[in-house]
């Protein structure tokens, strides 16, 4: 099927506009921003499920004898760690330790990795990644599997109740960052429990053309489980609640894994690397920006892009901010100088011209109930 | 939604009911929806003086940051101070408890410029 000009869609876009969902463009897909009401979106997946169309998002396949190498030499992190079945979170960096996309690596056999990248970056991920194999004449394919790759996600305390209903795979051994193959509602899925709202869930990755059927299928089985369907607006208030950063606002290739606190993704240890030298001189002198959590003091809600003072002097800018569903608060993530984040210091957001009191506070702001 | 008909409306999805030489404003229950859940607004002061179709105020939803344009001109007399703690009644009811503000008119001709229910729902069709 050959793309005509405009968005690009999902295999479940008509879907959404089916069920009468607000779709607006984002990273080049014509998404679901919201079905009916952010707020209610946001507290279903705090408290039941949501369920979510991800399938704008790249998964690119890295196969060969040389893919642990190769993936080794590529990203910040240690792929090699991982176990078949295995996940983790991690960061592709330039050479100057400036964050190309953040990205999570599955390992899927000894030889297979899927990486996952956001769809804002899919372009300059897959260029990044075959300049390196070819420059490094790696014996491994690279498959970008993206356009035939469909995402859903049940995410909330209920996820693992509705996905145990439609699939054989015992979810009990697909803990936090671990996958399995396995059939749900009959359909050949990659059963992942990764997300990006803070609470327990899965993603499952299955063949566009039967993601209506898996769609269809979680929806009817989630209704006991209090299922709704949810955009992307209530996805982006629940990662900001959990303190998880966004591409485009907290990253970007002017920043590295050290100021937003993510140093722990970067393996140094490993050995030569893309970025390593930058990165290992940022970790040796301490990054000179840090990324922290603000709430407000005063009655305004902090924004994206919004100016930062301390004590008078403007000092950075909001990186994502929002009244937060869950707390009542309004919060903000936030790039100030390293010098100047301790919890309790006191800074101003500048809102509409004017300085509101705001408070440095413990990321992340939302931490899930745990038993 | 059958919209008021007592009410003259506005191209920026503002409404004003006017009872003698005062007028009460509001959105539309069009902007409402358009705008999501609102968690946010910021009122203009008593006393403000408002231009016709100049700023006088703030509306946020969870995902965006908009500017109430006031429909006529005039003196701030009165605003809907539950607003304030309660933001969602102008999602719930914006014609009636999610007013926004009382407006002594300056100028009561300006109200003939703004569209009536039928002008306006056509306007938004």
């Amino acid at each position: 099927m050959t793309q005509a000009a405009g968005p690009r869609r999902t295999p479940l876009t008509d879907l959404h506009r089916e069920l009468g969902a607000r779709l607006m463009p984002f990273a080049g897909y014509e998404m679901p921003i919201q079905y009916a009401s952010i707020l209610e979106e946001h507290r279903t997946v705090r408290s039941a499920v949501g369920l979510f169309d991800l399938s704008h998002m790249g998964e690119i396949e890295i196969d060969g004898p040389e893919a642990v190498a190769f993936l080794r030499h590529a990203v910040a992190s240690d792929p090699g760690a991982l176990g078949v079945g295995q996940a983790q979170y991690s960061m592709l960096c330039q050479d100057d330790g400036g964050i190309i996309d953040d990205l999570i690596i599955y390992r899927l056999s000894d030889e297979r990795f899927w990486v996952v990248c956001n769809a804002s970056n899919r372009e300059a991920v897959v260029a990044q990644l075959n300049e390196l194999l070819v420059r490094g004449d790696f014996d491994v394919s690279l498959d970008d599997r993206s356009d035939r790759t469909a995402l859903v996600a049940p995410q909330g305390p209920n996820a693992a109740a509705l996905v145990a209903e439609l699939t054989d795979v015992d979810l009990d051994v697909i803990g936090n960052y671990r996958s399995a193959h396995g059939a749900v509602a009959g359909i050949d899925c990659l059963v992942a429990r990764t997300g990006y709202t803070g609470e327990d869930g899965f993603e499952l990755f299955c063949d566009a053309d039967r993601a209506r059927e898996l769609w269809e299928a979680l929806t009817a089985a989630g209704q006991s489980h209090g299922l709704r369907p949810c955009g992307l607006g209530a996805r982006d208030t629940l990662r900001l609640e959990a303190g998880m950063p966004l591409y485009g606002n907290e990253l970007d290739r002017d920043t590295n894994p050290f100021e937003v606190n993510l140093g722990r993704v970067v393996k140094l240890e490993k050995g030569d690397f893309v970025g390593r030298a930058a990165l290992e001189a940022i970790a040796l002198a301490g990054p000179a920006r840090k990324l922290i959590g603000l709430q407000m003091l005063e009655h305004a809600i902090p924004r994206a892009g919004y100016e930062v003072r301390a004590d008078g002097a403007a000092v950075g800018e909001v990186t994502s901010g929002t009244l937060s569903p869950t707390l009542g608060e309004k919060i903000a993530m936030a790039l100030v100088p390293a010098a100047l984040s301790d919890i309790g210091n006191a800074f101003d957001v500048v809102v509409r011209e004017r300085p509101y009191r705001a408070e440095q506070v413990k990321l992340p702001f939302y931490k899930r109930p745990r038993d | 939604m059958a919209l008021p008909d007592d009410l003259r409306y506005s191209k920026e999805h503002e409404w004003v009911r006017v009872e003698g030489s005062r007028a009460t404003i509001g959105i539309t229950g069009f902007a409402a929806d358009e705008l999501g859940d609102i968690v946010f607004v910021e009122l203009p002061e008593v006393g403000a003086s408002l231009g016709q179709f100049a700023t006088f105020g703030v509306v946020e939803s969870v995902k965006a940051v908009s500017d109430l344009f006031s429909p006529i001109s005039g003196e701030v007399v009165e605003v809907n101070e539950t607003l304030r703690a309660s933001p969602e009644l102008l999602n719930s009811d914006p014609f009636g408890d999610g007013w926004i503000a009382k407006v002594e008119l300056a100028d009561a001709s300006e109200v003939d410029a703004l569209m009536d229910a039928d002008a306006y729902t056509a306007e938004t069709a």
